[in-house]
């Protein structure tokens, strides 16, 4: 199953990929997450691994994911070593006017009976979708409140 | 299979001295002549079902495939929340101890194996106990395959000793059978075991409160004075008939066939974890443990009906 959310931030990707490339923030915009702990030495990079967990229905669903493409600031790529089968790719592009199109997408595999693992892809993709639209939301919020925070910084320092 | 042969076999199953399958037992017998053939049996016939215990069968695979389904019956039709998992220590074993719900159909257990299985991955082991009869009904054999073993202390220290997280119910057939009126109350009927179980393997307990399982049929009576007419008691370790009111049969006995639960709101509250010794010293005392979880239990589960506005609905 695959799901996908796209919005325009009218900020640079530079901006949006700080937020995007840290795990310490993912509690702060990813709605439904209740976890992103790193797990490999490396927090950060091509090979980091992260502990993700995010409420869909009933439970908790997720595991360890590993980046496996990670070239700032356009594109970040994850794939699952355990739990839900999953790969997972932020595509940040540089819009005309300096703001970024951001896109999330997401694929996850519903292990079991075909025609039953289907139906149940489709019931769950409902809230994972809504889960990311509402996240890139709250990412556009972030980033551009740290603009506005950055903006005023300077202003003061002049 | 001989007598003498079934009670071998049980008895490398694990079941504790003096609780084992008397199935020839005379002092043991029915109190109803007529239906202590019948009793008889029935019990020699599911005595030989019951699986030896392999913690091995627990097929992690298996579980995977059927995450799916489960999560859909726990997310659409018992609209279930599970909260504080994190209190599970993340490594080690743990002794999980619940209240029991819901008859022979109890949701609790499907949807916090399902809830643990999505957290911690299949990958970690995890064990329940059950009553043996729950192991020897064909229609519920696939249970082992999630991790379920017959309950008995041998049972217990093999899983903890592997590593394991295990799930106990204390309270066991005559909690989950309580009548529906009684379902905000923690019922373990003495049972000890549990913090003996802790004790010996040195692992800390993790009290696991549900509510709403005993809303998916109404329940009546743990039949505990027809079980021991009948000699159930005897013969399989039954204490109880119970007798309730569900879907499809209307008025059922017994419960054997099981049912079909009613939607009710399910909440499953993780507790942090109770390290015995560093909180009560390096020889606890038994029955002050005992009463301590109970009461913790307890308060929550009162916490957690007090969120509740009605019943079913949750």
């Amino acid at each position: 199953m695959r799901v996908v959310a796209t919005i325009d931030v009218p900020a640079p990707p530079e901006a949006v990929w700080a937020w995007v490339s840290d795990p310490s923030r993912y509690l702060e915009f990813m709605v439904g997450a209740t976890r992103w702990d790193v797990e490999s030495a490396q927090p950060i990079g091509l090979g980091a691994r992260y502990r993700m967990l995010m409420r869909v229905g009933a439970v908790e669903l997720g595991g360890l994911i590993e980046v496996v493409e990670f070239v700032a600031p356009a594109d970040l790529a994850w794939t699952s070593i355990t739990g839900v089968e999953q790969r997972g790719r932020w595509r940040l592009r540089a819009r005309d006017g300096g703001g970024t199109h951001v896109e999330l997408r997401l694929t996850y595999g519903v292990p079991g009976f075909e025609p039953a693992a289907w139906l149940i892809g489709r019931i769950a993709a409902r809230t994972v979708r809504g889960n990311l639209r509402r996240s890139l939301r709250e990412l556009r919020r972030a980033v551009v409140e740290d603009e506005l925070g950055r903006r005023s910084g300077r202003a003061r320092a002049a | 299979m001989p007598a003498a042969d079934t009670t071998a076999s049980a008895t490398r199953n694990g079941h504790e001295p003096g609780v084992e399958l008397r199935l020839a037992d005379a002092r043991g017998g029915p109190r109803i002549p007529l239906v202590g053939a019948l009793v008889s049996a029935l019990g020699r016939q599911l005595t030989r079902r019951i699986p030896r215990a392999d913690l091995g069968e627990r097929d992690p695979d298996y579980i995977r495939d059927n995450l799916p389904l489960m999560w859909l019956l726990a997310s659409a039709w018992f609209r279930a929340e599970v909260r504080g998992l994190g209190n599970i220590p993340e490594r080690g074993p743990v002794l999980l101890v619940g209240n029991h719900s819901g008859g022979n159909m109890s949701p609790d257990t499907v949807v916090l194996t399902l809830a643990f299985s999505t957290y911690f991955g299949v990958e970690r082991r995890f064990y329940q106990l059950a009553h043996n009869l729950v192991l020897a009904l064909p229609t519920l054999a696939l249970l082992r395959k999630f991790g379920t073993v017959a309950a008995s202390p041998e049972n217990a220290r093999a899983a903890l000793d592997a590593g394991a997280v295990l799930l106990v119910y204390p309270g066991g057939d005559h909690e989950v059978h309580r009548p529906s009126w009684e379902s905000h109350r923690i019922d373990f009927a003495g049972r000890r075991g549990f913090v003996r179980q802790a004790l010996d393997a040195d692992v800390p307990i993790v009290p696991v409160v549900a509510i709403g399982g005993q809303e998916t049929a109404l329940f009546l009576s743990r039949g505990g004075g027809l079980a021991r007419a009948l000699g159930l008691d005897r013969a399989l370790r039954l204490k109880v008939l119970p007798i309730s009111i569900a879907a499809p049969w209307g008025l059922n006995v017994g419960d054997l066939l099981g049912h079909v639960p009613l939607p009710a709101k399910l909440t499953i509250q993780v507790l942090p974890a109770i390290h015995l010794r560093e909180q009560f010293g390096p020889e606890p005392d038994v029955d002050e443990v005992y009463e301590h979880v109970v009461e913790l239990m307890q308060r929550t589960l009162d916490d957690l009906a007090a969120e509740r506005r009605f019943p079913v609905l949750g």
